[in-house]
């Protein structure tokens, strides 16, 4: 079985954690990291506002590709080793959602966490990009709780319906 | 030269010089079609070289100003302030995006408000993406509010946006009225952003988190923020010593500067470089085409527009007006414009002028050029990045923001 463990900043002790716990021992682990480049684009743009003043430096000299690399490089190695077992990394960069679905399109199941409201049983408890990977993967999907699940009484009841008539 | 032919003249040469201040070619520096234009508008009658003198000499004065300010942010960022800064957030946040996303706004407004944008943006942010990662956080919410700060922050003291400075020299505001009358608009403006900011990226920011290890405690550059105190104090203080306050940053600037030339951590190239001579070229020049497209018509078309009165429709029409203009042309020439027609409103108006052109740039930061500079943004990125996100949380701040700060303006200048 090839598993992809797709680990978030936030979220990825609790992610790990429970695929360390469901996936097989036999498993073929990759652990994934996506870097979002549109903050780095952010940063980059903020500075064409400054009409003529601090020329942009040259996208290949600044640092944030470093940082946000090298941040990467020791999120993926901190859940390696709290994984536990052999696994390969993989740290990919550009759209979230996009690069999750081109990881997982050799795999037979991907593990991700929630990252919307955890107070309520519900849709929102799924982010956007969360939700796309939920919606397209082209596998199996281990979908957690990055902390404990709310109560079954946080769904709101169901809508008064009339009776069908007969 | 007829009227009609020098307006026309002036305007395509100030199309030409933001044209390659926004587009930078590689070997073409921003300031020389600026400077060629200026000599040439003035060459062929369309501005008077008496007319063109007065326009240079009314922005020596804040020219030198730019010149002392950048001098202290860069003796900041030699003095480490920032990556200091960045290590107190990591600290303070204590693992949490939303802590964290709260020391942003208070260390960007800060940055903002002393140090102006350009700090804010050229120094700040990148610190606050690193911050992120150190952290361990999504760096989105936090690195959009400094880049939205540093336009809504910038309302706050003549120093925190050049187009501050060029009004504030234009008024016969003391640099602590200007700062008073500006308090609650800023204080508006940045309530908006964060309250549309924690919304907004309500997702990123309420993740669950365990604890992760503590960062090192940070070092604090004492000397730097001693003359940054200092200096703010002059400011302050300036009006009723009778000094202006050009001479307290001229100050400020030395006493940052001195003990690093002495001790040689750092060169009079690398200080030469930091002030720009460049872009304050860029500005002199910039004010002299400006100056020619006012006298032969521009003037006469904005006065036609923009309200004199000071009442709150007034001042909200000023502001949105002001906001469009530097969409349209970026803020920096829309300020020149707009100068000499609100500053004979008085000052109300002035400040008005200036929510609308710094607050307004967040809508598309670069205004029509906007989508143009994106592209090239995106293509040495080689990244896959929509515009609709940047777009989006322009057009829930900016409105909202224009108008809060536009009320709470017309309340200061009532008390």
């Amino acid at each position: 079985m090839r598993a992809l463990v797709w680990i978030v900043e936030d979220t990825w002790q609790a992610t790990v954690a429970e695929a360390a716990a469901y996936l097989p021992a036999e498993a073929d682990v990759t652990l994934l990291h996506v870097a979002d480049t549109e903050a780095e684009a952010v940063v980059r743009a903020a500075r064409f506002g400054l009409l003529g003043r601090r020329p942009p430096v040259d996208a290949r000299e600044e640092p944030l590709r470093a940082i946000s690399e090298q941040a990467a490089g020791s999120l993926l190695a901190d859940a390696r080793r709290a994984l536990g077992r052999v696994a390969r990394c993989e740290a990919r960069r550009g759209r979230i959602e996009r690069e999750v679905i081109a990881a997982a399109a050799t795999m037979d199941i991907v593990v991700l966490a929630r990252d919307g409201d955890r107070r309520h049983l519900g849709p929102r408890s799924v982010g956007p990009a969360t939700r796309f990977v939920v919606d397209h993967a082209p596998c199996r999907v281990l979908l957690i709780w990055p902390d404990l699940a709310p109560s079954l009484t946080t769904i709101p009841p169901p809508p008064e319906k009339p009776l069908p008539p007969g | 030269m007829s009227s009609a032919l020098a307006l026309a003249l002036a305007l395509a040469v100030l199309a030409a010089a933001l044209g390659v201040a926004a587009m930078r070619p590689r070997h073409l520096p921003v300031s020389v079609v600026a400077v060629v234009g200026a000599a040439l508008l003035v060459a062929v009658g369309a501005v008077g070289s008496s007319r063109a003198g007065d326009a240079l000499r009314g922005l020596a004065p804040t020219v030198g100003f730019l010149a002392a300010l950048l001098l202290i942010a860069e003796g900041c960022r030699r003095e480490g302030l920032f990556e200091g800064i960045g290590s107190v957030m990591a600290l303070g946040s204590r693992g949490s995006p939303q802590r964290l996303l709260a020391l942003v706004f208070v260390v960007a407004v800060g940055v903002t408000a002393l140090l102006s944008l350009d700090a804010t943006v050229v120094l700040l942010t990148p610190v606050v993406f690193a911050t992120a990662a150190r952290v361990r956080t999504s760096p989105k919410p936090q690195v959009y509010a400094c880049a939205h700060l540093a336009n809504s922050a910038s309302l706050l003291l003549p120093v925190s946006n050049l187009t501050n400075l060029l009004a504030f020299h234009a008024s016969r505001l003391s640099f602590a009225h200007f700062g008073a009358l500006m308090v609650l608009p800023t204080i508006g403006a940045v309530g908006v952003e964060w309250v549309v900011i924690r919304r907004f990226f309500a997702t990123d920011l309420r993740r669950p988190r365990q604890r992760g290890s503590k960062p090192p405690r940070p070092a604090i550059p004492r000397f730097a923020l001693a003359v940054l105190g200092l200096t703010l104090v002059g400011f302050a203080l300036s009006s009723l010593l009778g000094i202006a306050p050009v001479w307290v940053a001229a100050v400020g600037a030395a006493a940052i500067t001195m003990p690093a030339l002495v001790s040689r951590t750092t060169s009079p190239v690398a200080l030469a470089r930091a002030v720009e001579p460049g872009f304050l070229l860029f500005v002199l020049g910039l004010g002299v085409i400006v100056a020619a497209a006012s006298d032969n018509g521009l003037a006469s078309a904005v006065r036609d527009v923009l309200p004199t009165g000071t009442s709150l429709p007034d001042l909200l029409a000023i502001a949105a007006l002001s906001a469009l203009l530097a969409n349209l042309v970026n803020n920096l020439p829309a300020t020149l414009l707009l100068i000499p027609v609100a500053v004979a409103s008085g000052p109300g108006a002035l400040l008005a002028m200036l929510i609308g052109v710094n607050v307004g740039p967040n809508l598309t930061y670069v205004g029509s050029l906007a989508t143009l500079l994106w592209r090239r943004v995106l293509r040495t990125e080689h990244a896959d990045v929509e515009l609709g996100e940047f777009v989006r949380l322009g057009a829930i701040t900016v409105p909202a923001a224009l108008l809060t700060a536009t009320v709470l303006l017309w309340l200061s200048l009532r008390v």
